[in-house]
């Protein structure tokens, strides 16, 4: 099992992002992050927690499952449901980053959009990733990735953070 | 999971679990804007009622509906069931209209289980009631409904005292409650007057009462079963009054009630007789929060049994 | 037909020979050249077997089955005599509707097929058949019954049991105390409870069995228990027996072998009159048949169309077929257990049967009888298929299952007229 990130270049990246992020929006004023659970949620809450102690000032965000809009649910055991908790300002004309774990055939983030769109309607929407492992099956990219990952379809991407696994590391399994 | 919903019995209490905490999200999801999940686009599913209940069919109708399923109301009450063709012609139709589920309430008990286990149709099964067999959907609601109001929404339902009281006989209500709120860790109390237990409710696993007025204040829950008038005319028992003396809820055990106590009912009430009109629309009745509860449960069950597979 | 059967082996193991000419058996020291040899190598001959329990369903129900096809039913089980239940449409209680059935069974020439008649008019309880014109008819029922409805009025069970005294008739009664058992779907206990379909008491039953045994001593008639089927039921004949009552008593091979458990499919093929019961019911009949307290064991054969069982229990009929598995059914819950030996069960399946009936020639091979035999093989099993089954009705609770006791051939008046 490869290692592909440990605990302090975790941080290095989610601090990286948020960088980005504040540059990209110029400010976090009009910014919501929106995790997707698990993983995605609490990287989030770091990823606000990192942004108001850059900006001084607070974020909003929430979580928002995607699994009742998933198009790939059949043929597979049903899947639990995450939690799905938009920030109290709602997400209508605000700059929304959805963020996640992993991105990789891209499924997750389309049904993220069609759930989010169920909310209202965002300015703009952006994503924001761990790990990007390739092998999209949707025309969807990150706009800030923390590691570009490359891989072949047998492998798994495992990322445990200490929330919730005990200890934050990000590994490849399966690689020869 | 399994592939149909016909008894709770066939539920492990993971399993049953895993509804109420689906059910609790979905609860969660369609307080907000959000009405209508893309889940089960495409789907069909039918309501096949062989037996009239207005609230149950509306309940799955409204479950459906907000999984984006397509929903066909089959109702075949009327139709000859002298003999049994009935359902199996009936099922074969379904398969040839390629329905993917099937809420099916019948008046013979074992009914939703020849359905599932006959090779007529392929969909999954939920029985939505089976003669005097089982009811899983209204056990699985009011368990939720009781996580609700005692256990904060989650976890099982350990350490409560859960009193059935009633016509336990010829109820589906109390056999699909008596196994699930067992599975879940609660004390059940089947309070009823003799003519109406089973002479094997021994092999229940649960405590039985013949008086209602024993420890009263020890309940948790206070679940009342609907007692149908013709029972009097089979010598069940001798005469509605004496029947709503004994094991009515009037004010008088309303009030001796413990105080965070709650009044349960499946409805629909024959108010007066087994339920007093207070007792219904007292602050500890959460009958109506059954109803609601009803459709988040049910929304669960349709997606824990179509959603995969 | 001079046919003389080799190299078998009768009940008790012992070698022996059979010789049959003009449809009797005869003494062995008569055989001559011109017989006909059957070589039965391996096999065990048995005198035809006795059922005093079938449903026949004509006239009127000849969808489930007719007395042709029951009575193949009858010899690929090895039954060379059947008893028709008279309930039928119209109902057999006329001399009339008997002697037609008998005259069927006469005409096929597969096995004897006799009438059991209707104790009471249209099996409706309320006034006497008339049993004496059924018994000088040409079908000389001694058999009387209105099985499927028990005789439940006190009085007119003790008329029909002084009545039919007159010819040497017997009442084979049908316990079931009707009120107790409105609408009852199989036994009540656990299994109902849980089930939710209504129970039917063992009580129903042993009610009935307790009051006939005492009319039976009182007014000295021969009683004949159909279908036991509950503990308390055998302590009852028992009893009964111990005070000297003349009472007989049957048992199904299902009962022998199935429980109430089985109702937990819902499938109603595991429907039966009087039901399924409990794993220590079913040990009682076992006992009560092993120490004579139960006589002889009957099949309670009743064919249903399919459609009948393909739907709900409720709405489904009650019974199951037996004919040809009811020797394969006994054997392995009697002898494979242990608790009789084969020669004892064959004793159950004939001659104890055709000695209750007086079905004279019937029940075992003495010189004399009518040819009438079976040759199984012991030594292998056998698949219940439904293609296989003879039966116009197809409903077996024991298809597809492997079973012990092949019937390879039957003879009736010393023809074949069943060969697997």
């Amino acid at each position: 099992m490869a290692l592909v990130l440990d605990s302090p270049e975790i941080n290095r990246a989610l601090k990286r992002i948020a960088h980005e992020i504040i540059e990209r929006n110029k400010g976090i004023e009009n910014v919501v992050l929106i995790g997707i659970p698990t993983r995605g949620a609490l990287l989030s809450a770091r990823l606000a927690k990192i942004l108001a102690e850059l900006e001084g000032s607070s974020i909003e965000h929430g979580t928002l499952d995607t699994t009742m809009y998933r198009d790939d649910l059949r043929g597979s055991a049903p899947r639990s449901l995450g939690r799905t908790e938009i920030p109290a300002g709602g997400i209508h004309d605000r700059e929304v980053v959805l963020v996640d774990d992993v991105l990789f055939s891209g499924r997750t983030i389309r049904a993220a959009l069609d759930a989010l769109a169920e909310h209202g309607r965002p300015r703009s929407v952006q994503l924001a990733v761990l790990i990007d492992r390739g092998h999209r099956e949707l025309p969807i990219r990150a706009d800030f990735v923390g590691k570009n990952v490359p891989t072949n379809r047998a492998e798994r991407v495992s990322v445990r953070l200490l929330e919730i696994d005990g200890n934050d590391e990000v590994r490849i399994e399966g690689r020869a | 999971m399994i592939s149909h919903l016909l008894s709770i019995s066939d539920l492990s209490k993971d399993e049953a679990l895993n509804i109420l905490d689906t059910a609790e999200e979905l609860a969660r999801v369609t307080e907000t804007p959000v009405k209508k999940l893309p889940t089960l686009r495409g789907r069909t599913i039918v309501n096949l009622f062989f037996e009239d209940s207005t609230r149950t069919r509306i309940s799955f109708e409204a479950a459906a509906k907000r999984l984006s399923a397509d929903v066909i109301n089959f109702s075949a009450k009327g139709s000859s069931l002298s003999k049994g063709e009935s359902l199996k012609d009936t099922a074969l139709t379904l398969q040839a209209m390629g329905a993917d589920g099937v809420v099916i309430r019948h008046p013979a008990s074992g009914a939703a289980a020849r359905l599932a286990s006959q090779k007529w149709m392929t969909g999954a099964v939920i029985n939505a009631g089976d003669g005097t067999h089982e009811h899983p959907t209204q056990a699985l609601l009011d368990a939720f409904t009781i996580r609700q109001h005692l256990k904060n929404s989650s976890g099982d339902l350990s350490d409560l005292s859960i009193a059935i009281v009633g016509d336990v006989l010829h109820s589906r209500v109390a056999r699909s409650n008596v196994l699930l709120l067992s599975k879940l860790g609660a004390h059940v109390t089947l309070i009823a007057p003799p003519t109406l237990l089973p002479v094997a409710v021994n092999s229940w696993g649960v405590e039985v009462k013949y008086d209602f007025d024993e420890n009263l204040d020890e309940y948790d829950v206070v679940m009342m079963l609907r007692v149908q008038r013709e029972r009097m005319d089979e010598a069940f028992f001798p005469s509605e009054r004496e029947y709503s003396r004994r094991f009515g809820l009037n004010g008088d055990r309303l009030s001796r009630l413990s105080e965070k106590s709650l009044v349960m009912h499946p409805g629909p009430m024959n108010r007066g007789l087994e339920i007093s009109a207070d007792s219904a629309d007292s602050r500890k009745s959460v009958i109506v929060d059954q109803v609601k509860n009803g459709v988040s449960v049910r929304m669960a069950t349709l997606y824990l049994l179509l959603g995969g597979n | 037909m001079k046919l003389v059967i080799k190299n078998v082996v009768d009940s008790a193991g012992k070698k022996i020979e059979i010789a049959c000419d003009n449809g009797r058996i005869v003494d062995t020291k008569q055989v001559t050249n011109d017989f006909n040899v059957y070589d039965g190598k391996g096999l065990t001959i048995i005198p035809g077997l006795v059922d005093l329990h079938t449903h026949l369903r004509e006239p009127g129900k000849e969808d489930a089955e007719t007395v042709l096809t029951g009575s193949r039913a009858a010899v690929a089980g090895g039954f060379t005599a059947i008893s028709a239940m008279p309930n039928t449409n119209p109902v057999a209680d006329t001399a009339g509707v008997v002697e037609q059935v008998h005259r069927l069974g006469q005409v096929h020439g597969l096995c004897d097929v006799f009438p059991i008649g209707a104790v009471t008019v249209g099996q409706q309880g309320k006034s006497l058949s008339e049993m004496g014109a059924m018994n000088s008819s040409e079908a000389k029922v001694r058999i009387f019954s209105d099985d499927g409805h028990c005789v439940s009025d006190s009085l007119v069970m003790r008329r029909a049991l002084e009545y039919v005294k007159g010819f040497d008739g017997v009442i084979a009664q049908h316990a079931q105390d009707p009120r107790l058992t409105a609408g009852s779907q199989m036994n009540e206990g656990a299994v109902s409870a849980q089930l939710g379909l209504k129970g039917w008491p063992a009580a129903a039953e042993e009610s009935i069995i307790a009051r006939d045994i005492l009319l039976s001593e009182h007014v000295g008639s021969r009683l004949h228990i159909c279908h036991l089927t509950t503990a308390g039921g055998v302590e009852l004949v028992r009893w009964a027996k111990k005070r000297g009552v003349q009472v007989t008593a049957e048992v199904t091979p299902h009962h022998l072998l199935l429980t109430d458990e089985t109702a937990r499919s819902y499938d109603p093929i595991f429907k039966v009159n009087p039901p399924l019961r409990t794993e220590r019911d079913v040990q009682a009949l076992r006992e009560g048949l092993a120490d004579g307290t139960i006589d002889i064991i009957a099949t309670d054969h009743a064919p249903h169309p399919a459609e009948d069982k393909e739907c709900e229990w409720a709405a489904a009929a009650f019974g199951m077929i037996g004919l040809e598995t009811a020797l394969s059914i006994s054997y392995l819950a009697m002898v494979q257990s242990g608790l009789i030996s084969f020669s004892t069960l064959v004793e159950k399946l004939t001659t104890n049967p055709a000695k209750i009936a007086r079905y004279e020639g019937h029940g075992s091979l003495a010189t004399g009888n009518w040819a009438n035999f079976a040759l199984v093989d012991l030594a292998h099993n056998w698949r219940v298929e439904a293609t296989s089954i003879r039966s116009k009705s197809k409903n077996s609770p024991f298809l597809d299952r492997e079973l012990p006791a092949v019937v390879v051939s039957t003879f009736f008046r010393g023809t074949e007229v069943y060969s697997r």
